[in-house]
């Protein structure tokens, strides 16, 4: 075996390991997992606020998977909050769990709002821009009443 | 017997100089007509200041949005360790709002903590920041406020506890936290980080919510900005110095964007009460966000206070 192969394999069986560790923790830990949820909504939204902003150009694949990313996170997000997952290090806020009808439309309502921007973010930079505003404005909204921050 | 009839009049005496003592000490003391400058009204610049000085955020209805935050009704309840603190209805309603006051009534109110019948008014209204804002800035916020719906609602009163709930003691605290002078430009720094230095201590009042508070609910101002225990719930309101527990990580722009946008440099947004104040910086200049945003840049980092 050359040692490039090695190499290769190893980094193979590394990822591997590491993403069935990722994968077990995630379905063990309701806050991991939905931390986890959250960083990839925050990634996918940064690659459509770079393009908005202009810092980086626009790519209609890249956009139009990053809604659709968004959208497929929204979808499962209000089941990653089972009962006594308010424990920990989490900035989850306790209104989720008085408020679980609220909580579950305003997830309700970014999933609905990623569905309807898919097909204008894959279109072109000025379709991106008409409806990333409005799914964006969803963060703050939700965040306003349902995230305590901790630092 | 001799002795304990003048031991008796000494206590007495003693009592009589020192509630004279807590009634001079306590007098609420206004500024007056002479005080106030000649001044053209100027209804941009006091939109502005409705808008930097986040009025809607807490006397709106609660997560009021768009147009409804210029609905100044009150009624929004902040429940704090020292008790409930109910928002009074400041739209220009006559019989419910503040429509009937005179400029000076309203500066007195902004600058001095001073009610309308003369009484101290709580510091959870922050005039302990407000006082450094220039009175003609307050003449043109007072003006616009005018120009807003009349809200009728009766303002509810406040739910205190021992000892807080005695108003004439705020004449004490007032001693120690309020020093009545109007913001001065620092002739070391430039016009935008003073411009930003006025926003943040004077109408932005940020100390009021990122700097933590000593035992008498004063802010501790050895720890400007470096973020504080909420004073509802249990969050923490995050540092906001040039530090590593800071934002020290983020550009003049990325501070500017996230004001006017909502979203951190890592595109997180921001939450909470923050989200209605971010709302507010949304209406007001680019050149304002950016001055805000220079003036944070060259503030001393700090750690957080351990919690």
């Amino acid at each position: 075996m050359k040692l490039q192969n090695v190499t290769r394999l190893s980094v193979l069986a590394v990822s591997a390991t590491l993403m069935t560790v990722s994968l077990a923790v995630s379905q063990d830990d309701p806050v991991k997992a939905r931390q986890e949820s959250m960083k990839q909504v925050g990634a996918a939204t940064g690659a459509m606020g770079k393009m908005v902003k202009g810092e980086i150009d626009y790519d209609a694949a890249a956009a139009e998977k990053a809604m659709t990313q968004i959208r497929d996170a929204a979808e499962k997000f209000a089941d990653k909050f089972p009962e006594g997952s308010d424990q920990g290090k989490t900035e989850a806020a306790p209104k989720i769990w008085e408020d679980k009808e609220g909580f579950k439309t305003a997830t309700a309502k970014l999933h609905k709002d990623a569905d309807g921007a898919i097909a204008a973010a894959g279109t072109d930079l000025d379709s991106l821009k008409a409806s990333f505003g409005k799914v964006a404005s969803n963060c703050k909204s939700c965040h306003e009443t349902y995230r305590v921050k901790k630092n | 017997m001799r002795l304990l009839r003048k031991l008796v009049v000494v206590v007495l005496i003693l009592a009589v100089l020192s509630g004279a003592a807590f009634y001079w000490l306590t007098i609420p003391r206004p500024l007056t007509a002479a005080d106030l400058p000649e001044h053209t009204l100027d209804l941009a610049n006091g939109e502005t200041m409705f808008w930097a000085g986040g009025c809607g955020s807490c006397h709106a209805e609660e997560k009021a949005k768009g147009d409804d935050k210029k609905k100044l009704g009150g009624g929004l309840a902040l429940i704090t360790e020292f008790g409930t603190f109910r928002v009074p209805n400041i739209s220009p309603d006559r019989e419910t709002g503040i429509g009937e006051w005179s400029a000076l009534e309203f500066v007195n109110a902004m600058k001095r903590g001073i009610g309308r019948n003369g009484s101290h008014l709580y510091p959870a209204f922050p005039y302990a920041s407000y006082q450094r804002m220039y009175l003609g800035d307050l003449l043109d916020l007072k003006a616009y406020l005018e120009t807003l719906p009349p809200v009728s609602k009766v303002s509810e009163p406040n739910d205190l506890k021992f000892p807080f709930n005695i108003r004439r003691g705020l004449g004490l605290w007032k001693l120690l936290y309020l020093d009545g002078k109007t913001f001065e430009p620092d002739s070391e720094q430039t016009e935008q980080v003073n411009r930003g230095r006025y926003l943040v201590e004077g109408p932005g009042h940020c100390a009021e919510c990122h700097t933590s508070r000593d035992f008498a609910g004063g802010l501790n101002r050895m720890l400007n900005l470096a973020g504080a225990p909420a004073a509802e719930g249990d969050g923490f309101v995050p540092n906001i110095t040039p530090s590593k527990d800071g934002i020290g990580d983020w550009s003049a722009s990325d501070i500017a964007y996230s004001l006017e946008s909502g979203f951190t440099p890592s595109y997180d947004s921001l939450g909470g009460s923050m989200t209605s104040v971010q709302e507010n910086f949304s209406h007001v200049s680019a050149a304002d966000r950016d001055a805000v945003a220079a003036y944070l840049k060259s503030i001393p980092p700090l750690p957080s206070p351990p919690r």
